[in-house]
């Protein structure tokens, strides 16, 4: 066991002290001198012609200090797509306005019409019940399908369909592609369902806007994974404030999951209100309003082909899905269902033809985008879910299945662009096997047949591309982003060490683990070091923390500014024992001359670095203070194997998950009791969307599931304890910590497992049931045991 | 929320005169009144709190043996008081929704609603109870009217309710996934002279009797006795968590499980 505050140990959670006892400090606990609140009025339709907005009436309301509308930003700049997505045919998509309140039409419920600053919620609230509305309702375009009729309704006038884009990838593989299923001696088809997903971050988004009226600055609080980016898209899309002007601040965030990586119209309106009305004007969301205007995950419908030969190799694997963009686009949904999931349909398998088509649609839904994951859950769910209904067509066992198609020699180059460099997918099948004591299931089956419950047995596999990403390679996909990762590291006088890191941690732990790398490789105790996250004003422009990359690509950096301070550091330490640089040797906090028994401490360097009296000022300046930028050379690969035991009810086909046991590679581990934690939460998510979630709209868009009362979180009780291991590791080949990133792994692999396992007891009770689409509720599993 | 006056008298009397002025409503535990109110669903001009009349709090025994549970008490209370003398009761108070709402909520908060999935209805159909108003005795074959609709007078307060204990009774509530609230829930009670069944949850004309399983069931008290039963789906409730035809379903299957735990 690696002693405390190296990498490998399983340090507490520091930053849980603050979040436990109450003190932590969240956006909602900013109040400003003088600070004015906003309500928004939001529309209640689907869509609408808005005819007229007449805020006469709460103008005159106590309390109002300004109500504004649509036509207050008719000058500024809408908000931003910040990835273009090029179709089959070569043409950029289809990208409409996306104003920050609304204009001309309103497009989904919980639309921002206008917004009503005044010194109070409650008047800004009362005030908005009175504004007079003039909305021609429109018929609501709400199924993907249909929207693409040739006589659907437009959700953007401007556009020419509701056809975001028509993506095929790779559009040259095509061919040869139809010509392995033309070839094929036994082809599987699956359609199915990934169930859209409301994120329920615990904390709801909040924006607090500043304006400084002596130095003309403008600052934003707010609940955002990566304050830099907000900043960058605000401050030159829509309002025009330059960087060096504009400070955005993420304090301790709540929960992201995805949903708090856009940028949203409320954070550009408190910054542009704030200005006008020279007052802090904030807003706090309601769970109502986070239902109606976060940004949703998922929300796929796919037909699936895998094609085998006739020794059941996968020969082939061909896809049509089609992908609910929303009524806008939100910052990074196109590509979700693009370059995070067309680039993961090989899995871990040997798959030589592959080709993926995904038709992004418009409607009158809440904008989807990132959640959890984020494209491969997607890919992961369908393609798992197809191999398991390949083994029971063909009669063969699904693991043994799985591991005769594995990729088995690394790095391997996929057809679907993507190389992983490495991984060992037996091993961790072996280890899950293991761990789940899979050899145990027939012996629990029959006791579970004892009660009369039918239990069945879900496995699969995933891979996911995270780590995200090589700067150039996502510039020619259409990102309109760089995805480095930076850090300063600045050493104090006496010793102790300020991180300040480019990404940003909304609970998974960076204060603790980055804290652990500085730590162990200087040879410092880590109470030493600070981690620093979350203000402009501070960190290097960092890209933010989403697609587990934190500790791949913000922690690389973070290591490099390391190397760069303890590179300059053994030059002073050189000086200071009049030995050659080449001769010094750093451990445990000492720098000492090799051979020799000369030594001095890292605080004896640093004070030198600072008050530098004995000092080769000659050779290099005073200070102990290293920034780096690190863009990685390629995405990384974690994988691993899932298994789910599950019991259904025949009677009311209620689920329960009785196991589940994760064997993941998440290459090197920097603190393995936060990477369990990551694990837990991301299995929990994925128990929520395969059994609970469902973020559901009726023909007029309406959301059928806008509360607690109806769209069902899972709670403790409905999630099993774990077995999770993730002693199988093959590092990543090049980063400088060896590690792949483990926040999305559970959601990902989680899904399938489940709905295997659920597919698996109905079989084995003797129901034919093929399929049941998420969430696997007991009403839907009833009625497909109904036949 | 809107603005209101509140009050918090300490007699039925005074809450009754409160609860005479114009838009005045009266408050229990608040666990469906205050979200209700917080989504400026509701505008009284006074809440009257039920809550400090200490002879609406707290579970007992009557002389003719009945348990009487005061209008203003909370679940956690029945669940705690009730366990000896009606051991079903106190079950069905301890399973609903969490402790937060079983240390607020209140049962005369949850009869006067009505709300079709609440779990009270079906414990006060199914023992044929009488709801003790401050003017008057409602059977409870009398008092539930419909969705969120009972037999009470405007201002009218449930001061108490007298539960004939039954020789045996069970609840068995199928929970929906997201609320928690019953998708279906039976209660069963077996008498010297017969046995009630009350299903909540299912009905679009919320708790109801189902009469066929009382017949079968004064027949035979066994799960057997209601082998292959459901009532129509005809009239049952539709909805993202379950079609009529599942709520039919599970009316057989929880009545059947609510035998069963009668023992």
């Amino acid at each position: 066991m690696p002693k405390d505050a190296t990498i490998g140990a399983g340090d507490k959670r520091r930053e849980d002290v603050r979040f436990l006892t109450g003190t932590g400090n969240y956006t909602d606990d900013i109040n400003l001198n003088g600070q004015a609140y906003v309500h928004f009025l939001r529309s209640d339709v689907a869509h609408g012609r808005l005819n007229r907005v007449d805020t006469s009436a709460a103008e005159t309301m106590p309390g109002v200090l300004r109500v504004f509308t649509g036509a207050d930003f008719a000058e500024v700049g809408g908000l931003p797509c910040g990835w273009q997505v090029t179709d089959r045919h070569g043409q950029p998509m289809q990208e409409p306005a996306h104003p920050v309140l609304a204009q001309a039409k309103v497009r989904h419920v919980g639309d921002p019409i206008a917004a009503v600053v005044a010194e109070t919620r409650e008047q800004a609230r009362d005030a908005a019940e009175v504004i007079e509305l003039d909305i021609e309702e429109l018929p609501a375009v709400v199924d993907m399908k249909a929207a693409l009729d040739g006589d659907a309704p437009k959700v953007h006038d401007e556009l020419e369909n509701n056809l975001c884009y028509d993506w095929g990838f790779v559009e040259d593989n095509k061919a040869a592609v139809d010509a392995a299923f033309e070839a094929a001696a036994h082809v599987t088809t699956l359609e199915l369902v990934n169930n859209r997903l409301v994120a329920n971050a615990m904390e709801p988004r909040v924006a607090v806007g500043d304006f400084n009226r002596a130095t003309g600055d403008s600052t934003l609080y707010t609940t955002s994974q990566n304050p830099h980016v907000i900043r960058l898209l605000m401050g030159a899309f829509v309002l025009g404030i330059p960087e060096h002007k504009l400070r955005v601040v993420s304090p301790d965030v709540g929960g992201g999951f995805g949903s708090k990586i856009f940028h949203y119209a409320e954070e550009a309106f408190c910054t542009y209100a704030a200005k006008a009305l020279n007052r802090p004007v904030k807003w706090t969301a309601t769970r109502g309003e986070a239902f109606v205007s976060d940004a949703q995950g998922r929300d796929h419908v796919t037909t699936i082909e895998l094609a085998l030969d006739a020794d059941n190799n996968f020969t082939a694997i061909r896809t049509e899905t089609y992908a609910n963009m929303g009524a806008y686009l939100s910052t990074f949904a196109p590509s979700v269902p693009t370059w995070l999931h067309g680039t993961l349909m090989a899995g871990n398998y040997r798959t030589p033809n592959i080709y993926v088509n995904v038709k992004a649609v418009f409607t009158n839904t809440v904008p989807v985008d990132a959640y959890r994951g984020a494209g491969r859950p997607e890919a992961t769910f369908q393609l798992e879910r197809v191999i398991d209904k390949a083994a029971r067509e063909l009669g063969v066992d699904p693991i043994a299945l799985r591991r005769q198609n594995f990729v088995t020699e690394f790095p391997y180059e996929t057809p679907v662009a993507v190389a992983y460099d490495t991984g060992d997918y037996n091993a961790t099948m072996d280890k899950l096997e293991e761990i789940g004591d899979l050899g145990g299931f027939e012996a629990r089956r029959a006791e579970s047949e004892k009660k009369g419950m039918l239990r069945g047995l879900g496995v699969n596999c995933y891979i996911e591309a995270c780590g995200i990403a090589p700067s150039n390679l996502v510039g020619q996909l259409g990102a309109r982003a760089g995805l480095y990762e930076s850090a300063t590291v600045r050493v104090n006088a006496t010793g102790g060490i300020t991180v300040m890191t480019g990404s940003h941690s909304h609970g998974q732990g960076h204060e603790t683990s980055f804290a652990q790398v500085v730590a162990d490789m200087i040879g410092i105790d880590a109470s030493m070091v600070e981690i620093e996250h979350g203000d402009t004003a501070n960190a290097p422009m960092g890209m933010g923390t989403y697609g587990s990359r934190s500790i791949a690509v913000g922690g690389s950096a973070m290591v490099r500014a390391t190397e760069k301070v303890i590179a300059k550091a053994r030059k002073i330490a050189a000086h200071l024992m009049e030995a050659s640089e080449g001769d010094i040797e750093l451990k445990d906090g000492q720098f000492t001359v090799a051979g020799t028994d000369k030594s001095v401490a890292w605080g004896d360097v640093t004070l030198a670095a600072y008050v530098p009296h004995n000092y080769p000022l000659e050779e290099i300046e005073p200070g102990l203070e290293e920034t780096a930028f690190y863009d990685p050379a390629n995405f990384t690969y974690p994988s691993g194997a899932y298994a789910c035991e599950v019991e259904v009810d025949p009677e009311t086909g209620k689920v329960t998950i009785e196991r589940f046991a994760a064997a993941d590679d998440f290459g090197n581990i920097i603190n393995p009791m936060i990477v369990d934690g990551q694990v837990h939460g991301g299995i929990g998510q994925g128990i929520g969307q395969a059994l609970l979630e469902n973020c559901a709209y009726d023909e007029n868009g309406q959301l059928l599931s806008g509360s607690y009362m109806d769209y069902a979180m899972p709670r403790a009780d409905d999630v099993p304890f774990y077995a999770v291991d993730h002693s199988c590791q093959t590092p990543c080949t090049h980063n400088p910590l060896g590690v792949k990133g483990c926040g999305e792994a559970g959601a990902i692999g989680s899904p399938p497992t489940i709905v295997n396992a659920v597919v698996d007891a109905l079989q084995r009770g003797g129901h034919d049931v093929k399929h049941i689409d998420m969430p696997l509720t007991p009403s839907r599993v009833w009625a497909a045991m109904q036949g | 929320m809107y603005a209101f006056d509140f009050t918090r008298p300490r007699t039925i009397d005074e809450a009754a005169k409160a609860l005479g002025a114009e838009d005045a409503q009266a408050l229990g535990g608040g666990q469906t009144l205050i979200p209700a109110l917080k989504q400026r669903l509701a505008m009284p001009s006074t809440l009257v709190s039920l809550s400090a009349i200490p002879e609406m709090q707290g579970v007992c025994r009557a002389d003719d043996g009945s348990v009487c549970v005061g209008g203003a008490t909370p679940h956690a209370v029945v669940a705690a008081q009730a366990a000896g003398d009606f051991p079903a009761l106190a079950d069905l108070a301890l399973n609903i929704g969490d402790p937060a709402v079983r240390n607020r909520g209140t049962i005369g908060g949850s009869l006067a609603n009505n709300d079709p999935s609440s779990c009270y209805p079906a414990a006060v159909l199914g023992t044929g109870a009488t709801v003790v108003t401050n003017t008057r005795k409602i059977a409870a074959d009398e008092f539930f009217d419909g969705m969120f609709t009972t037999a009470l007078e405007e201002g009218e307060i449930i001061v108490e309710v007298r539960f004939p204990v039954p020789r045996r009774a069970a609840y068995a509530k199928f929970e929906q996934p997201a609320s928690r609230f019953a998708l279906v829930g039976a209660f069963v009670a077996q008498y010297d002279d017969g046995v009630r069944v009350a299903v909540t949850g299912a009905s679009e004309d919320g708790v109801f009797r189902w009469a066929e399983a009382e017949k079968a069931l004064g027949a035979e008290f066994s799960a057997d006795a209601l082998d292959g039963m459901a009532p129509s789906a005809e009239g049952m409730i539709g909805d993202l968590h379950g079609s009529p035809e599942y709520r039919a379903h599970l009316v057989g299957v929880m009545t059947r499980r609510a035998v069963a735990a009668a023992g």
